[in-house]
C-alpha cells in the first residue's frame, strides 16, 4: 500500500497518476487518462505525500480499489471549521 | 483521506497540537499534501488565486467511480452524518445489485424502493412526505 516517504527540504510534487506513467507511454495516451471529476466517472487517480499517525508516506488513490473512499479537500490546516 | 495544499510537515504539527486534542490520538486517516493544487484542479476544487482548495467531499466506490460530491465555501463545515448516510445508501444500492433505490430522507432501517413498471406513478402509495425527515 503506501510507500515510504523520505523527509527532506524539497516539497514533494503533487502527481496525477496518469502523468506518472512510464516515459515510453505515448503522450496522447497520457492525455486521455487525465479527466475532470464527475459523478459516474472514474475518480482522477493521484499520488501524494501524506502524514498518517506519526509517519510520512506516499499515497496513491487507486490502491484503495475494492474499498469505499471518502475524499475530503479542505482550505488548510488550522482553518477553524 | 483528507487533502489540502499545506505541507505534510504542517499536517503533522496540526495533528499533534490541535487535532489530537479533539480526537484522542489524532486523526486516523491520512492528511495528504497537494502543494501545487494539481489534484484539486482535477477535482474542480482548487482556487489558483488563493492557492487553496474548497471543502470538496467525494464518495468513491470500490470500482473507483465517483458516486457523489459536495463542495462548500471555506466558512461552512461539513455534516459528517450526511456523508455517512449517503455512504450507507450507496452501499445498500450496490449490495442489491442495483435492484433497489433509496427515497428522499432514507436512513438505514427505513424502507427502500424497488423500481419496476408497477411502481411508476404509484410512489405515493409507499412513500409519504414525513419520511423525508
Amino acid at each position: 500500500m503506501p510507500t515510504d516517504f523520505k523527509p527532506g527540504c524539497v516539497r514533494p510534487k503533487s502527481t496525477l497518476a496518469a502523468a506518472a506513467a512510464p516515459a515510453d507511454t505515448a503522450v496522447a495516451v497520457v492525455k486521455e487518462e487525465i479527466h475532470v471529476a464527475k459523478v459516474g466517472g472514474l475518480a482522477p487517480d493521484f499520488e501524494l505525500a501524506g502524514y498518517q499517525q506519526g509517519g510520512f508516506k506516499n499515497f496513491r488513490l487507486s490502491e484503495y480499489r475494492g474499498k469505499w473512499v471518502v475524499l475530503c479537500f479542505y482550505p488548510g490546516d488550522f482553518t477553524f471549521v | 483521506m483528507a487533502i489540502s495544499t499545506d505541507s505534510i510537515y504542517s499536517h503533522k504539527i496540526w495533528n499533534e497540537t490541535e487535532l489530537s486534542k479533539i480526537v484522542p490520538g489524532g486523526v486516523p486517516f491520512p492528511l495528504l499534501s497537494d502543494s501545487s493544487g494539481v489534484v484539486g484542479g482535477q477535482y474542480g476544487v482548487y482556487n489558483a488565486a488563493t492557492g487553496t482548495e474548497l471543502r470538496g467531499r467525494f464518495l468513491i466506490d470500490p470500482d473507483g467511480i465517483i458516486q457523489a460530491y459536495e463542495v462548500l465555501a471555506p466558512s461552512v463545515g461539513r455534516n459528517v452524518e450526511e456523508t455517512i448516510r449517503q455512504l450507507q445508501a450507496f452501499q445498500t444500492v450496490r449490495d442489491s445489485g442495483g435492484r433497489v433505490a433509496t427515497p428522499s430522507g432514507w436512513q438505514p432501517g427505513k424502507p427502500v424502493l424497488y423500481p419496476n413498471p408497477d411502481l411508476v406513478g404509484n410512489v405515493w402509495q409507499v412513500w409519504s412526505v414525513e419520511e423525508a425527515f
